[in-house]
């Protein structure tokens, strides 16, 4: 029994790969955007004191993670065909990676936002400023800043989680892999290097959330802690 | 007699009720502060001091009876808060200065926000707030850099430069050692001498007696005496000879 790898077959391919790539970490940058943003706005709307919004926002959470991710796409996929709405695979993969890294947001931010101790809020309102006001320039950051690692895993998490959205044939990063490995018959170099690929754009997302803690978080900055 | 608003109190409790659940916390609360007047209010653990406090902001609501603040019906339902807490300072014990924004920015932030303030008259106002209260070198610290008598003097000079009508104080001191509390009781002479409005609960019975024009002894939810700071040396009831007689006047 002999193992034998051929990697310079598999690596004449590299721009289909550097392109499989660069799709995989659009798709993951489209997505954390949005979904930071859809998953904090449900964050803030669990705490409503409308117990519809409250409970739509609930419902929505524990929908999204109780289900796999795999079937959450289909069910955008094919629900939005049903509509009638032709849409490119690409949309149709950033649309429901943000529902699913939303609603893992949406948990996470909730944690952050019940760690602001009551006392804070209850300056701000002494200061005369309004609710929304308080969200924005006392409890928002410093609920970021809590749950930060937690939330850049799970984005990290959710870029690696998008090779499943090679089954709606999104030319991500893994289909690129199965169009190649199929071609060359070289499956075990293929997914080596993809494996590898994913390591580095890992590495690549943390830098990029390292960086941007950075400018998030000036006291972190100035006083040196780190997060 | 006529009330004109100049000589209407900055402060009227008349008749408060306020319940937790079943417990009766205030039962029948009444007191008035004038303007440039200080009031003390005192009594024991649980004896209902901070709930009254914070029913003059409406941090509580309540249940019965009238309160007046700056011509601002708090027992209403539809009274506004952001312009009754534009009139009304508040600091707590805790400080509760904002982690993550410099003393500058603590500072600026609501008069900026609510009024509208722009960013560069905000700075000034900053400088002298803090130069109010003898911090003008820590503008641009962050809160966990200054110890517990410099934060709690930034969170009085944040609320100052709101220009509030009325200061609440909530046992400010009550979290510090004696030599910081020492520095913090000096901020608010100062400001009682240049003719705050001034209503606080303090456990420091030394400083109400040299500092408040009216003090407020407050017993099971009711004011049980109240009179010039003088009731301190000589009380009338009972309860107050007790709690003044029971180490509270030891400063
Ligand atoms: N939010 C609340 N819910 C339920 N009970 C409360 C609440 N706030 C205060 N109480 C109760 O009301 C009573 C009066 O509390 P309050 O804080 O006004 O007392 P205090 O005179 O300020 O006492 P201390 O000197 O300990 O601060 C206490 O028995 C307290 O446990
Ligand atoms: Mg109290």
């Amino acid at each position: 029994m002999s193992l034998q790898l051929d990697f310079p077959a598999v690596l004449e391919r590299w721009p289909s790969f550097l392109g499989g790539a660069v799709l995989t970490l659009e798709l993951a940058a489209f997505a954390t955007v949005f979904g930071a943003l859809f998953g904090t706005l449900a964050a803030v709307g669990r705490g409503s004191r409308s117990p519809l919004i409250a409970g739509a926002c609930k419902v929505y959470v524990e929908a999204i993670r109780n289900t796999p991710l795999l079937v959450q796409i289909f069910l955008v996929y094919f629900g939005l065909a049903s509509l009638g709405l032709k849409l490119s695979a690409f949309t149709v993969a950033v649309a429901a990676l943000t529902i699913n890294v939303g609603a893992y947001t949406a948990e996470i931010m909730r944690a952050g936002f019940e760690a602001i101790p009551r006392g804070q809020i209850e300056a701000a309102e002494g200061l005369a400023l309004s609710r929304l006001q308080i969200y924005w320039h006392i409890i928002l950051l410093p609920a970021i800043e809590r749950v930060y690692p937690a939330l850049t895993s799970q984005f990290v998490l959710l870029m690696l989680a998008s090779s499943v959205c090679s089954q709606i044939s999104a030319e991500e990063l893994t289909a690129v892999a199965n169009y190649i490995q199929s071609d060359t018959y070289r499956a075990f170099e293929t997914y080596i290097i993809v494996a590898v690929l994913y390591i580095i754009l890992s590495l690549v997302m943390r830098a990029g959330f390292w960086g941007l803690g950075l400018v998030l978080f000036p006291r972190r900055r100035r006083l040196g802690t780190p997060l | 007699m006529q009330q004109n608003p100049s000589s209407a109190p900055i402060v009227s409790l008349r008749d408060v009720q306020k319940s937790f659940g079943p417990l009766l916390v205030l039962d029948g609360v009444s007191f008035a502060v004038e303007r440039g007047e200080v009031l003390a209010l005192i009594g024991r653990s649980g004896s209902g001091k901070s709930t009254a406090l914070r029913c003059i902001d409406r941090f509580e609501k309540v249940d019965g009876g009238e309160i007046v603040v700056c011509g601002h019906r708090v027992d209403r339902p539809d009274v506004d808060l952001r312009a009754l807490r534009q009139d009304v300072g508040i600091v707590f014990q805790s400080y509760n200065l904002f982690p993550h924004l410099t003393i500058e920015q603590n500072i600026t932030l609501a008069p900026c926000a609510v009024k509208g303030l722009a960013a560069s008259q905000a700075k000034d106002l900053a400088r002298k707030v803090l130069a109010q209260v003898g911090l003008e070198e820590k503008l641009h610290a962050y809160p966990e850099q200054l110890s517990g008598g410099q934060q709690q003097r930034a969170a009085i000079a944040r609320s100052l430069a709101m220009q509030p009508k009325v200061m609440l104080f909530d046992e400010v001191t009550s979290a510090l050692d004696p030599e910081l509390t020492a520095e913090v009781l000096k901020v608010i002479e100062q400001l009682a001498a240049d003719g705050m409005t001034m209503v606080m609960v303090t456990h420091e019975m030394g400083f109400a007696k040299g500092i408040a024009d009216r003090i407020v002894f407050m017993h099971r939810g009711k004011v049980h005496e109240t009179g010039p700071a003088s009731i301190l040396t000589s009380p009338t009831t009972p309860e107050l000879t007790q709690f003044v007689g029971t180490g509270n006047l030891k400063s």
